[in-house]
């Protein structure tokens, strides 16, 4: 079976005052339908390499690649509207933080059947009603009351329940849900990991989790790369973290705190320019 | 696990909450609007105090006899101490009475009831001529960033406000009147017409279409259409760089992301998702753009020769008519008031956020 997705050599280049500046440098991995995640901290690369997939890096940068394809389509070579055709359809994306990702002056609901109805022919009732089987699915009770609000009126865990609603609907074979619970409470995380976990379950969906929280990736994923400076420093299987090789690895984890422990001093994140090279 | 009571931490009301929230916004709103035309009589009054202008003097001139004077002061209620002068001068202004005009020897309210439509007439042109072209416009230039249609509205927008509004005026007439004669000579309406039509609201192009008769709206139309133009050019010059602006915010948030991520079209997210949201702010600045406007711009009704409510209190200023001139300010700060709380209720429509707070 060939993979969902083949990513080979991603390079995704900024041009700048001071020069070309490359926020991902020869990234390669291929995902089936499988929970990857992505793990690494502020500007590693890893939010570029999820934009790099979905289209949507900024006009101006530069991306290249061996291969980028998905499902069979060469997604360097595919026009803008193939690209856009694809998006929300077959790929999906989720973002970090639903205060700013919903639009302020639309309601939920409406902003739901949007992703559905620029991908389906269907009419405007039938679209309201799989909105509102949508947003009972990531276990929204009063959905159809829901349906008619507007983002400020929910609280940042519903309004992400609402995101994914809204990524989902149109049922896509690939999310890449970029942070998508670090904007919220520490309970409320597990609330909507839980939905997103039985959601990509249930659908059979490929999953790529981007995330600097390497915990959190390490229970939710099947497999692991780290990444550092645009470079991925190690793959691995998300249950042989503990024995990961790379220095870097091994700093992120140790980093982590353990009940009961105590440590002095505490350890501080090695950073190698040679780990970038 | 407490997922069903989480997922009901919803910020809702009750309806009953929800109807006293909009109460209380429409007491302050009222509230404001006291207030604000309070100060705006009390201003006024003021001025029309201290002034260096005798309104006994300004009546009778300045040969008549002693007695006389006396007389018409005490008759004035000029002679009262001055709160008594104030409630008086507030009961009145409360009822549209301004006095007379010494210039015209109309009621105040009488001359502006007749050049307050014309200069309505001219700034709701100026105002849609500005607005459906300034904001396209300025959608266009925040899209195409740094282009060269980007920099042809920035130039476009910098002679509209630096540029000024009587030369532009002045050489557009000589263009489009006196060499191409594409249209009307100064004025409101052709000399013909003055006799034969008899408008109803005073807003001629309304009043002609409302009567059927084409060639006057033609008439008007073509009288009208270059003043409103340059006043819609200089508004639009304000309003699309303000739009260019907004866009740019707008364009920038996360919400534009993730509807790209839902696969949208750039045309729909330009055009719906972020020009609905930079709706918000713009309403205020077209509001206030148009409240300009309304006041009466004294230089464009002076080179077209518009009977409108600028050129009025500036005759009247210049006659030291100083009833007019105090009425038509409490006039003009009327619709001031009016256009601003106008705008704010459309605010509050147009932005789900601000509603029954």
């Amino acid at each position: 079976m060939s993979p969902l997705l083949t990513v080979d050599d991603l390079r995704v280049s900024f041009p700048t005052r001071a020069g070309l500046v490359e926020a991902v440098r020869g990234v390669s991995f291929s995902l089936g339908r499988e929970r990857l995640g992505i793990v690494g901290e502020s500007g590693s690369g890893k939010s570029q390499t999820g934009r790099a997939i979905m289209g949507l890096t900024p006009p101006q940068a530069r991306i290249t690649a061996k291969t980028l394809s998905f499902d069979g389509i060469d997604l360097l070579e595919a026009s803008p509207r193939e690209r856009r055709e694809l998006r929300g359809n077959r790929v999906a994306m989720i973002l970090q933080d639903p205060k700013y990702s919903l639009n302020p002056v639309m309601t939920i609901g409406r902003q739901i059947v949007e992703t559905l109805r620029t991908h389906r022919k269907i009419s405007a009732s039938e679209a309201k009603a799989r909105a509102i089987a949508m947003l009972e699915a990531v276990q929204i009770r009063d959905a159809a009351r829901v349906f008619d609000l507007h983002p400020h009126e929910v609280s940042g865990g519903m309004g992400q329940r609402a995101m994914i609603a809204m990524m989902l609907i149109a049922e896509p074979e690939l999310l890449i849900a970029d942070e998508p619970t670090s904007a919220l409470d520490v309970t409320v995380q597990l609330e909507v990991l839980a939905i997103l976990d039985r959601l990509v379950a249930e659908r059979g969906m490929g999953l790529i989790f981007i995330s600097h929280d390497l915990r959190l990736v390490s229970s939710f994923c099947d497999r692991v790369i780290v990444m550092y400076a645009g470079r991925i420093v190690e793959e691995i299987a998300a249950a042989d973290l503990r024995n990961a090789r790379h220095p870097y690895t091994q700093g992120l984890l140790s980093c982590m705190p353990e009940i009961g422990g105590d440590r002095h001093p505490l350890p501080v994140l090695d950073r190698k320019p040679e780990w970038a090279r | 696990m407490t997922l069903p009571e989480t997922s009901q931490m919803v910020a809702g009301r009750s309806r009953g909450a929800r109807a006293r929230g909009r109460a209380a916004i429409v007491a302050r709103f009222l509230v404001v609007i006291v207030t604000t035309y309070l100060g705006l009589l009390a201003v006024t009054f003021f001025i029309g105090r201290v002034i260096p202008i005798d309104p006994v003097l300004a009546v009778l001139g300045d040969r008549a006899p002693a007695h006389v004077v006396e007389r018409v002061r005490e008759e004035m209620g000029l002679n009262l101490p001055l709160y008594q002068q104030f409630f008086r001068y507030l009961g009145d202004a409360l009822q549209g009475n301004f006095g007379t005009s010494v210039l015209t020897t109309n009621p105040v309210m009488t001359d502006i009831r007749r050049v307050l439509p014309a200069t309505f007439e001219l700034a709701t042109l100026g105002t849609l001529i500005g607005s459906l072209i300034g904001v396209p416009l300025g959608v266009l230039a925040a899209v195409k960033r740094g282009s060269l249609v980007d920099q042809a509205v920035r130039i476009v927008g910098l002679i509209g406000y630096s540029v000024p509004i009587f030369w532009l005026a002045l050489l557009s007439l000589l263009l489009f009147y006196a060499q191409l004669r594409w249209v009307a000579f100064p004025g409101r309406i052709d000399v013909v017409y003055e006799y034969t039509f008899t408008p109803t609201t005073g807003l001629f192009l309304l009043d002609s279409l409302w009567q059927g008769q084409w060639d006057v709206f033609r008439d008007v139309f073509r009288h009208i259409i270059l003043p409103a133009s340059l006043l819609g050019y200089v508004s639009l010059a304000y309003i699309s760089r303000m739009t260019r602006n907004f866009m740019l915010n707008e364009l920038s948030q996360e919400y534009v992301v993730a509807a790209r991520a839902k696969g949208l079209s750039e045309t729909r997210i330009i055009w719906f998702h972020a020009l609905r949201n930079a709706a918000v702010p713009l309403v205020t600045v077209i509001a206030l753009s148009y409240a300009s406007l309304l006041e009466g711009s004294v230089l464009t009704e002076t080179v077209f020769a518009w009977p409108g409510i600028g050129l009025y209190i500036t005759n009247s200023l210049q006659n030291a008519d100083m009833n007019a001139v105090l009425g038509g300010t409490i006039v003009i700060g009327s619709i001031f008031i009016a256009i601003n709380i106008l705008s704010d209720i459309l605010y509050r429509t147009l932005d789900p956020r601000t509603r029954a707070r």
